[in-house]
């Protein structure tokens, strides 16, 4: 690698964990400069520990305060900016943590945005999606001009956790931070499934499915395969499932290797978050869904009688 | 509070399947249907609604692009907006730039509230309400499913990736919308008619003393690798089988 950039992530964690999207992020990094920071803002010891394990990193820096115990943007931003100043590049996950954080920040560097970088083909040449994956775009950024992005986790495999990086702590930044805004809660349908962005077996429905009740098929098959469950806007909107199960464009993307799509058509604003699966599986009553067109495997069937089959298969 | 500024882009429609350029510049947008953003489809309706609880005296709509966002912007005035300016510019503009106009628009009008798209459904850039917020020194309620307007503040809630957030931010403040926000209201014809009548100012970019230059350049814009073709099967035994080969599901 050219003239090695000094890189840094910004780390995203949650409930006391550092994500997934996390260490795929610092795989993008790993392959842009062979030293890689990881920058934690977070208000528990236990974050520095889990940091410190991830591959391909070699320092984590830590800033401990009881500000992080909320994550919020508006506050982060200007901490972030200062301490990342002598980098020439910033990556963070492109979740919705940091598609949140990621742009006030290049403001306060003043310079533009990347977002969801999906490939590094040199340092300073990135590929990314555009029109909801129907074209790729491939960009350069000129040569000492810092680089502020986003990295799509489908794109990166998860690094291990078998590194022993070092660590430093480092003051609170005395900047002014705003008061306007405030944190009151978060509320999310817990559940033992595997996280949707991490499972490697998900299985979706959409309008087809008809109602919440009926999900409950999808369910006792999810649990039988270890899988997640996802869903489309349409089964969303409809109320059958928590907005945090929809997959696409504006949802989740996804990357299992194995995607069972039931009662989903095929709509490319939905097909845009399921693209990166190894293995796309379509069971629609309707042989011209335009689903089966990007399926590997394609079955046309009523899903209420296929799932209790398959369940009976499994047993 | 007195004005409500909505930010609006005109793409390429949401149903037209993009057709990529053979000399791989960029997306055929020529001859191709256009139309409001999705996502600022949703960010207007919303500002009509505020409006129309009695919460807010006007709603602007501004957009930035070719003179031809003029219609974008009639159909937004036809929606129910008081009045539209167009920010002159044919060339494609980065979100930082964008966000830099919007900014000189804002300390122009005042806005007690700001609402954008979370996204424009072309760059899929996701930057420019984030940026303009930091650019302003507001805060931000991005993925907003819901909003309630209180006198100094706002309550929002959020998609995010965990669930549903529910952040306060005080006025003014910059809120980027999602899609489960609203239903956007059909336009009617005598309303299309109105609509002609409503102000339209029509700025030229270049006359804001902002670079407009692209800082990051696009080497090319090429299709996606295709998927290999799939293979349509009957029934749960062959499935069965077929995954079992792939090393799918064990058994
Ligand atoms: C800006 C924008 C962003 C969007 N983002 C997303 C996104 O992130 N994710 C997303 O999913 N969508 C998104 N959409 C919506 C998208 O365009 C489609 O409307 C949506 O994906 C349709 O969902 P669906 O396939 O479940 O429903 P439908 O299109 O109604 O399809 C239902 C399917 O179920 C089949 N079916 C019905 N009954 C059965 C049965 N018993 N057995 C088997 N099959 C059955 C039918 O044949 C049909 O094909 C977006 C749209 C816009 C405009
Ligand atoms: N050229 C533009 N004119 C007006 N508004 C814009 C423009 N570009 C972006 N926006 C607004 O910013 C939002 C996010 O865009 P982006 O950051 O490009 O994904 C859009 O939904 C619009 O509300």
């Amino acid at each position: 690698m050219s003239n090695a950039m000094k890189i840094i992530v910004m780390a995203e964690h949650e409930d006391g964990l550092i994500t997934s999207a996390t260490r795929k992020t610092v795989n993008c990094a790993s392959q842009i400069s062979s030293e890689v920071d990881l920058l934690i803002l977070g208000n528990n010891t236990d974050l520095e520990e889990q940091a410190i394990q991830i591959d391909s990193v070699s320092n984590v820096l830590v800033v401990q305060d009881e500000t992080f115990n909320q994550q919020l943007s508006a506050i982060m931003a200007p901490i972030i900016s200062d301490l990342t100043s002598g980098y020439d590049c910033l990556l963070l996950p492109s979740t919705t943590f940091g598609r949140d954080l990621a742009p006030r920040v290049s403001v306060l560097k003043d310079v533009c945005q990347i977002t969801d970088i999906m490939e590094v083909l040199s340092p300073r040449v990135f590929k990314r999606p555009i029109y909801a994956g129907n074209a790729i775009e491939t960009i350069e950024v000129p040569d000492g001009q810092m680089i502020v992005a986003t990295v799509r986790p489908a794109s990166f495999k998860e690094l291990g956790t078998s590194n022993q990086a070092s660590l430093s702590s480092l003051e609170m930044p005395n900047i002014d931070l705003p008061n306007h805004t405030r944190f009151l809660g978060v509320s999310s349908e817990k559940t033992e499934r595997p996280d949707l962005q991490v499972a490697s077996i998900v299985i979706s429905g959409g309008r087809g499915v008809g109602s919440a009740e009926n999900f409950e098929i999808l369910y006792q098959l999810a649990d039988k395969l270890g899988a997640s469950v996802g869903a489309s806007r349409a089964a969303v909107d409809a109320g059958y499932v928590s907005n945090d199960m929809q997959v696409g464009q504006t949802g989740k993307i996804i990357s299992p290797d194995l995607y069972f799509a039931f009662g989903i058509s095929g709509a490319i604003q939905h097909v845009a978050g399921i693209k990166d699966s190894g293995t796309i599986v379509a069971i629609n009553k309707d042989p011209d869904a335009p689903i089966f067109e990007i399926a590997d495997i394609g079955i046309v069937a009523d899903l209420f009688e296929f799932i209790p089959e398959f369940l009976a298969k499994l047993d | 509070m007195d004005k409500i500024l909505v930010c609006i882009k005109r793409v390429v429609d949401y149903n037209i399947k993009i057709r990529i350029k053979p000399d791989e510049s960029g997306v055929i947008t020529e001859g191709v249907k256009m139309s409001i953003n999705p996502f600022d489809e949703i960010a207007l309706e919303e500002a009509l609604r505020v409006k129309e609880s009695g919460n807010a005296n006007e709603v602007i709509i501004v957009s930035i692009g070719p003179d031809d966002c003029q219609q974008q912007l009639r159909t937004g005035l036809a929606m129910g907006a008081d009045r539209a300016i167009l920010i002159q510019h044919d060339h494609i503009i980065e979100p930082l730039k964008v966000a830099k106009l919007l900014h000189k628009i804002v300390e122009q009008e005042n806005p007690g509230l700001i609402l954008l798209g979370k996204q424009a459904i072309d760059d899929d850039c996701n930057q420019t309400g984030q940026m303009l917020a930091e650019l302003c020194s507001y805060p931000q309620a991005t993925f907003a499913s819901e909003l309630t307007v209180n006198e100094n503040s706002l309550k929002v809630i959020r998609e995010v990736d965990q669930g549903l957030e529910t952040l306060e931010v005080d006025l003014p403040a910059i809120v980027t919308t999602d899609l489960r926000m609203n239903e956007p209201r059909y336009v009617k014809l005598p309303d299309i008619m109105k609509a002609k009548k409503k102000p339209m100012d029509v700025m030229d970019a270049n006359d804001f003393e902002i670079s407009l230059e692209p800082s990051i350049k696009v080497i090319s814009v090429t299709p996606p690798p295709p998927r290999e073709s799939g293979i349509m099967l009957d029934g749960v035994d062959q499935l069965f089988v077929a995954l079992k080969d792939k090393g799918l599901i064990n058994e």
